[in-house]
């Protein structure tokens, strides 16, 4: 049965699917929600809610309790993303899965509430100290929301990685249809957690290694753990079979560039829409495939250049790529996009 | 567990010099330290390090309580960020200053096992003081081992907060100086003004007598956790030789002449809290808490009874915060979705509720929907003048504009190609006995007007939000109203530049 959810819902009815029974945070708008939401129903299912101090102890907590052995996740938005770079950094390292949603909002700095995509490189690149990758999903609807957080809670597990949910402002507060099934979910085993039993007794959770060669070592694992991860990439076509302009976007901005996609064929202009919905790993294979069937790719972002790095790189300089992005909160209008194509494409035609 | 030896009670041996002689070692310790990387049959603590009394006292104390099996051992950053090296339980190492959010998210996830969280000065007392005073704060059910050697051990020897007045460090080399540093923070007190903790005390390393209350003072603070009381805490002064530039022995003394003056040995604290009466929330199955499963007299989907004459229609509800503008846009979408349409409902939010004023965006389609955002809606319900004066220049041409009042503003001027009718919506709910169902005139003449959606569907909606009888009623009357007055009350004839009236 469909029901009309809001996305930062979504994300808790989604970890509570997925078997997570706790939740701490911290709130930040435009966030919030998805603490309320945690604090409304975890605890109704046997599970545990609680709000943190700060979101440096909310991220210290869930490094407790993935540490325990259970599904665990945490909520925030930018500054307080900021916040929990160094507990990120330490679950890595310490390889502790886990889920964090940032819903990004507006910076640098306090900056404002309103939708920006400016946290990628936080996320997507890192942000924490130290050779680590989180795994990035950034869902584009509020079903996504769900689904991608439970995607999430496997990915993390499976690799015992913190994944991030990269949503923004608009997707967190939008409300659409929601479609759940419950499933009886089979928690996977965890033989390498300490759980207080006699079987776990001798496991260690750690990330500090004195010897160089110890360090290195523990690098490399995680090293050859991420290059297996790459199998994990997700993408979304739209309109690419004929293409000649390769429009690419995430998230909220892949939403408008679909309406531009139609609006510009309309016009007679051959647009596709390329969505990575894998962030890190990211879709370079299948994208550098779609992009040498077209003339030109325009990345659109709300930020000031931060993906079309992933992309460039992926393309290698054999496709012309060029970049619109709006900052501030501002997000683009499907007319204020058809009208930037245009203006990009006007040598080709 | 398989070895019964392994729960007798180990005494200390004290020798004639007042050492401490360590003839048996604990079989909570591991036999070999093989996580280190040499020297495995020893510590790397320094020779007369607190540290190393601390854990032995500890790993006593639950030999002797015997729950080995079921202690999962926290280790701080700082000198003893390496106990999982000896303790053979089960071992978390943190973040600096971390140790008692980590043991508050084990503790929650195992609450019938034993967390430990073992802190230095610096990782409890300066860039941890919230994480402890918070977990203290709330009662978490774990036992903090709290070492205070007045300095950074790990890092070489710089300030730490409980740093003697005048006590010289490599970041404080004229001596603290409480002018520029501030004065020492006592933990144990300050733990002590909470209400929630069970147990706090402070103890010293500084001599026999003192290290045998130590002793019954770390067991008791695991004993409690074993019988589940709650937040137990023990101050330790503990000897830092290595940094201090004292053997052993001076350093013990330095421990009693120079530490205690400034941290009082004491039990602070030693008895339980009341707790105020737990409101357990109810526990339900997860299909009805995520509500997936119907709920019983519900009205439910109803695709396929109204059509719609659009591809896309999109709808802009903007007014006052408090004029129900976010829910009128909720409804509007709660009822597409019902009636089979692809949906959104996209808010402003945050500073600008603040100001109060508030719009919505709703988007009604038969296909997917791309931007959530509209640019130029169909239709815009303006309740108040602000919004008509802000939005109605977006209206679609061909658009609606649905204006809660008698008339437009005189100066105002419609945009080409857009109609717009003017409906004393307020006025007319406040005859119906409540201003707050403006919103529902607003959907009625919407329905009416334009046949988006169905009257039937909205009543259905409606009828599963409001609960209250009464209320109900009168939203009845107001949709119904809104209906009627697009039905029997004279249309505002809009003019359009060319002099076109409808
Ligand atoms: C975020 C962070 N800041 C600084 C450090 C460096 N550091 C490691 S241990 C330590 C101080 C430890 O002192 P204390 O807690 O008193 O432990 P001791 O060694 O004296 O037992 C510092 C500052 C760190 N590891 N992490
Ligand atoms: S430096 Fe001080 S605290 Fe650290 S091991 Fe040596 S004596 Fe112990
Ligand atoms: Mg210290």
């Amino acid at each position: 049965m469909r029901q009309l959810c809001k996305g930062n819902v979504a994300v808790i009815k989604g970890a509570i699917l997925a078997g997570c029974r706790a939740y701490y945070g911290y709130p930040i708008t435009p966030a919030s929600e998805i603490a309320e939401a945690a604090a409304l129903y975890i605890p109704q299912v046997g599970g545990t809610f609680l709000q943190a101090e700060s979101e440096v102890a909310a991220i210290n907590m869930v490094y407790g309790a993935a540490a325990a052995g259970v599904r665990v996740m945490t909520a925030s938005s930018g500054p307080g993303l900021s916040l929990m770079q160094e507990g990120i950094s330490y679950l890595a390292g310490s390889e502790l899965p886990c889920v964090i949603v940032d819903v990004v909002r507006g910076g640098p700095g306090l900056g404002n509430i309103a939708p920006e995509q400016s946290d990628y490189f936080a996320m997507v690149k890192g942000g924490g100290h130290g050779n680590y990758r989180n795994i990035v999903l950034a869902p584009a609807s509020v079903q996504e929301m769900a689904d991608l957080t439970v995607l999430a809670f496997e990915l993390s597990d499976k690799y015992r990685n913190p994944a991030i949910v990269l949503a923004d402002g608009f997707i967190g507060q939008m409300m659409e249809p929601l479609d759940l099934e419950y499933r009886e979910v089979v928690l996977p085993d965890k033989p390498w957690a300490v759980k207080g039993t006699p079987e776990t007794r001798a496991n260690l959770i750690n990330s500090i290694y004195l010897e160089p060669d110890e360090l290195e070592e523990h690098q490399r694992e995680m090293e050859a753990k991420y290059m297996r991860a790459h199998v994990e990439t997700r993408h979304e076509l739209y309109q690419t079979e004929d293409a000649e302009v390769l429009l690419v976007g995430f998230g909220i901005v892949s939403r408008v560039l679909r309406s531009a996609v139609e609006t510009l064929r309309q016009d007679g202009v051959k647009a596709g829409l390329f969505r990575p919905v894998t962030l890190w790993p990211f879709p370079s294979e299948v994208l550098a495939e779609e992009a040498a069937k077209v003339q030109k790719v325009i990345v659109v972002e709300l930020s000031n250049g931060q993906m079309v790095e992933d992309v460039r790189l992926a393309l290698d300089g054999k496709v012309p790529v060029e970049f619109y992005g709006r900052v501030g909160g501002n997000v683009p209008s499907v007319e204020e996009l058809h009208a930037q194509v245009m203006e990009r494409i006007a040598s080709l035609v | 567990m398989a070895d019964e030896s392994k729960n007798a009670v180990v005494e200390p041996v004290v020798s004639n010099n007042g050492y401490e002689v360590i003839h048996s070692k604990s079989s909570l310790f591991y036999d070999l330290y093989e996580r280190k990387s040499e020297l495995k049959h020893q510590t790397h603590y320094c020779p007369g390090c607190g540290h190393g009394v601390a854990h032995k006292l500890i790993a006593e104390a639950l030999q002797e309580l015997g729950v080995q099996d079921k202690t999962i051992f926290v280790s701080p950053v700082g000198c003893s960020v390496f106990a999982y090296y000896y303790f053979d339980v089960g071992n978390v190492q943190v973040p600096h200053g971390r140790a008692p959010a980590s043991a508050t998210g084990i503790k929650r996830a195992c609450p019938d096992k034993i967390v430990i969280s073992y802190q230095g000065d610096g990782d409890l007392a300066a860039i941890g003081t919230a994480e402890i005073i918070h977990a203290a704060n709330r009662g978490e059910k774990i036992t903090v081992f709290f070492v205070n050697n007045a300095i950074y051990g790990m890092t070489g020897g710089q300030m730490a907060p409980t740093t003697l007045v005048g006590q010289k460090s490599t970041t404080s080399p004229w001596g603290r100086r409480p002018v520029n540093e501030g004065f020492p923070l006592h933990m144990a007190e300050l733990i002590s003004t909470l209400e929630a903790p069970v147990y706090v005390e402070r103890v010293a390393l500084s001599d026999n007598k003192n290290i045998m209350k130590a002793r019954r003072a770390i067991k008791k603070a695991l004993e409690n956790q074993c019988n589940g009381v709650g937040f137990s805490f023990v101050e330790i002064l503990s000897p830092c030789p290595t940094i201090w530039g004292k053997d052993p022995v001076e350093a013990r003394r330095w421990v009693l002449e120079a530490m205690v003056p400034t941290f009082p040995l004491n039990v602070f604290r030693d008895h339980k809290p009341e707790m105020p009466v737990n409101n357990a929330p109810p526990q339900r199955p997860v299909p009805d808490v995520l509500e997936i499963t119907p709920v019983e007299g519900a009205h439910g989907a109803v695709a396929g009874k109204h059509a719609h004459h659009f591809k896309n229609f999109t709808i802009k509800v903007a007014g006052f915060g408090g004029q129900g503008v976010l829910l009128l846009g909720q409804l509007f979408t709660e009822m597409g979705m019902r009636e089979g349409l692809e949906v959104s409902w996209l808010p402003s939010y945050g500073p600008e509720m603040r100001s109060g004023s508030a719009h919505c965006h709703v988007c009604l389609s038969k296909e997917r929907i791309g931007s959530p955002l509209i640019s130029h809606p169909d239709a815009l319900i303006a309740m108040n003048e602000i919004s008509l004066r802000k939005f109605a220049p977006q209206v679609a041409p061909g658009g609606l504009i649905l204006y809660n009042r008698d008339t437009l503003p005189a100066d105002f001027a419609l945009p080409p190609g857009v109609r717009a009718i003017c409906i004393p919506a307020s006025e007319m709910a406040d005859k119906l006995g409540s201003t707050k169902v403006t919103n529902i005139i607003m959907m009625g003449a919407l329905l009416e007007e334009t046949e988006c959606l169905s009257p039937g569907t909205a009543m259905g909606v409606i009828e599963d939000k409001v609960k209250k009888v009464a209320l109900l009623e009168t939203n009845r009357k107001a949709l119904a109203a809104g209906r009627e007055f697009i039905d029997h009350q004279v249309r505002i004839a809009v003019t359009q530049p060319d002099g076109f009236a409808e």
